[in-house]
């Protein structure tokens, strides 16, 4: 495959490669970080955190829209304005759902997965009664497309590192608010005994729901960013929900490196098969190869945590 | 409509209509109605469907719900134009079109049971709809059963054949070989990198564009091949292979939601299309307005209808269309395709002076319209279109410039042979 070309081509091409395989990675953790959260910290199996983050890219449209026609000296750095908004509205959502819903069914583990099933349905059919059937197209500003040329032949997608830049800030940030911070204390202490920590005063409820929320404005976040680089639809959240719980249950529910772990093994597979073989071959292989790895390891798969 | 497409319409008319003058008596016993000149429901429907002395009623079936619905409703919108200008243009051998509207819901059992009920229960004269292969090969059937009548407005992968459906959008070779001859002479290609969706129509849509590049072109070769499971939203390994193999074309067949991450990332990739050629047969401008128009500027797009194209017909059905459903709406190949089924349907139906499905069946070969926005069309003995290729390059706007038709009508070849 590679007889013909030269040794400054192939170097180039592995180099892009590499930042393909960098970019996918910061893509999956991007997308699985909202889904560990929820998941791995509440033991609720969110089937609608593709909706809540098509809720950002929807809202990112309508930032972008909005800020056109008002207040066009605002649209080179509008994408910032449209992430925070994505995070508050789907933040606020997921809040909204977990106080009408989710909290309904903690004790009931199995039961949340059909409920948010349904959930995804009916935001899929609200998104399409609201904004129509039809995909939208999110401008960005100039300096967002095209691509950094680092040498002659070498060009890096500016989406994919902007994508990159800001996966590592909000892994940063849920990190630090999660291990450091006073409230993830509590949200670690109701984690590892609810009724404990209610006796010592937490107030496990808003606990909760605070959680649910960061992780569906996490989401949102992410379906704003992926805008760059993918399609806003109603039912554009569907495109990421399985690779999205590949990577959560393939990293062990619990813990947030696992997932970050887990994102980078896919991703590295991933992108390496795609490379040499084609692209549907690379998908099965990756499934097989998840599949035999959980079989021999399964506490990497569903360390299922049920409230009781 | 324009003065010549009426001039189209009108001939077969005037000829049903003083046909339905034999047939006096009836007329006295229709009550206020404007088509007065009706031949009788008991010649004109001799095998119980649903028709009256003064209304035919169709069935229109696509997914309004579902992953399809962003494709689907374009063909919906247009066909409900179709019935409505009949309508207003005098109905179906006098009588005006009723339509019911199923949803099929993105779901192909839901398609066959939706299908059988417009036929059954409804006694449909006929059925505008399907979009995917999948969902047509579902009612398919069906509709060969209950003996229906479907007029199928998608671009599809040919190898299929019914006496029970008019298939008014094109089969593949009709889509792809005038494409690649174009593009291998006015741009000297030589070298093909061929990427599809995996499913078949892609599949199917490569192996003849294959065929056709290894065998009809000279010197020409595919230095690629590869395939993505649908829903696929990560393009940047593919796109590094493209820039290592550096071919002359990157045809392109990619669908849904994937289509626009991958020219999303195509253009974030650096690759610049006024540089790079890139034919792709499954981008219309409806799939632009979700693309974004500057991240597909420069590719070209083999079809055989563009919003864009100069013609009286044209220009009238897309103001009437924008006049229906809003300034903002875009119309794709598939949609006008969408368009000409209830046309040509009310023409067949006046050139058999029936609306029995046998008749309306064996009198669909050979009939024209005039009055298409695409231009004149025939329909074939095999029951697709005979209609004419174009390429087009897509502009920043989200509309195609029309850079080259075939000089004739192209004939359309469900099962090519040598290409299979």
């Amino acid at each position: 495959m590679f007889g013909d070309y030269s040794l400054g081509d192939l170097g180039a091409i592995f180099a892009m490669q590499g930042f393909a395989g960098l970019i996918l990675f910061s893509v999956y953790v991007l997308m699985a970080l909202g889904l560990a959260i929820i998941f791995g910290q509440m033991g609720v199996i969110n089937m609608a955190h593709g909706e809540f983050m098509i809720l950002g890219a929807y809202v990112t449209w309508m930032t972008s829209n909005a800020v056109q026609q008002f207040a066009p000296w605002l649209f080179p750095g509008y994408f910032f304005i449209a992430m925070t908004l994505a995070f508050i509205a789907s933040g606020a959502l997921g809040m909204l759902v977990e106080w009408a819903m989710i909290r309904h069914l903690y004790k009931r583990p199995l039961d949340t997965l059909l409920a948010t099933w349904g959930l995804s349905l009916i935001l899929q059919q609200a998104y399409r009664s609201v904004f129509g059937a039809r995909e939208v197209g999110v401008e960005l500003p100039e300096w967002m497309m095209g691509s950094w040329q680092a040498t002659d032949s070498i060009q890096i997608p500016i989406n994919g590192m902007f994508v990159m830049a800001l996966t590592i800030l909000i892994t940063i940030a849920v990190a630090y608010v999660l291990f450091w911070s006073s409230w993830g204390k509590q949200v670690r202490a109701v984690v590892q005994n609810r009724v404990m920590a209610g006796a010592v005063g937490i107030n496990t409820e808003k606990v909760d729901r605070y959680t649910f929320g960061l992780g569906c404005g996490i989401a949102g976040v992410a379906g704003s960013a992926f805008t760059m680089i993918g399609s806003t639809g109603p039912t554009a959240g569907q495109l990421y929900i399985v690779d999205t719980f590949l990577v959560v249950v393939f990293g062990g529910a619990a813990s947030l490196f696992g997932t970050i772990a887990s994102a980078f093994s896919i991703s590295q597979t991933q992108s390496t098969l795609e490379f040499f073989l084609s692209g549907s071959m690379a998908k099965v292989i990756t499934l097989l190869t998840i599949v035999a790895i959980l079989m021999v390891r399964p506490q990497g798969l569903f360390a299922l945590k049920v409230r009781k | 409509m324009s003065d010549e497409a009426n001039k189209g319409l009108n001939s077969p008319l005037r000829r049903k209509l003083l046909m339905g003058m034999a047939a006096l008596p009836a007329i006295t016993m229709l009550p206020r109605t404007s088509f007065a000149q009706a031949p009788a429901t008991s010649v004109v429907n001799t095998t119980g469907l649903a028709v009256t002395d003064t209304e035919v009623t169709v069935g229109i079936l696509h997914s309004v719900t579902g992953t399809m619905a962003i494709s689907e409703t374009g063909s919906v919108e247009a066909e409900k134009l179709a019935i409505e200008q009949i309508n207003a243009s005098g109905g179906v051998l006098g009588r005006k079109i009723k339509f019911i509207q199923e949803d099929g819901a993105s779901d192909w059992p839901t398609f066959a049971e939706k299908a059988k009920k417009l036929l059954v229960n409804d006694k449909c004269a006929a059925v505008m709809g399907c979009w995917t292969s999948a969902s047509r090969k579902a009612v398919l059937p069906v509709f060969e059963q209950y003996n229906g009548m479907l007029y199928y407005p998608t671009f599809y992968e040919g190898l299929e054949q019914s006496k029970n459906v008019i298939y008014t959008g094109q089969e593949a070779t009709q889509q792809i070989i005038a494409g690649l001859d174009w593009v291998n002479k006015t741009k000297g290609a030589k070298t093909f990198y061929l990427l599809g969706s995996d499913y078949i129509w892609p599949r199917t849509s490569n192996k003849i564009a294959r065929k056709h590049i290894e065998g009809h072109l000279q010197g020409a070769k595919v230095v690629g091949e590869e395939y993505f499971p649908l829903g696929h939203t990560q393009f940047n390994s593919v796109i590094n292979k493209i820039k290592l193999t550096k071919p002359d074309v990157i045809y392109a067949i990619i669908v849904g939601g994937s289509n626009v991450a991958f020219y999303k990332q195509l253009k974030a990739a650096g690759i610049d299309l006024s540089k790079q050629t890139l034919l792709t047969i499954s981008v219309t401008e409806d799939e632009i307005d979700g693309i974004g128009g500057e991240n597909i500027a420069g590719a070209f797009a083999c079809m055989k209808y563009f919003q864009s194209l100069d013609n009286p017909n044209n220009k009238a059905f897309v103001s009437a269309f924008k006049k229906m459903w809003g300034e903002k709406t875009v119309i794709g190949d598939v949609t006008q395709a969408a368009y000409l089924g209830p046309w040509l349907w009310k023409l067949t139906v006046e050139k058999a002076g029936s609306f029995d499905i046998d008749k309306v069946a064996a009198a669909s070969p050979g009939v024209e319209f005039k009055g298409a926005p695409e231009g004149y069309v025939r329909i074939h003995e095999n029951h697709h279109l005979w209609s004419k290729t174009r390429v087009g390059k897509a502009k920043a706007d989200g509309q195609y410039e029309l850079v080259y038709e075939t000089a004739d009508l192209v004939e359309p070849d469900p099962f090519p042979k040598g290409y299979q």
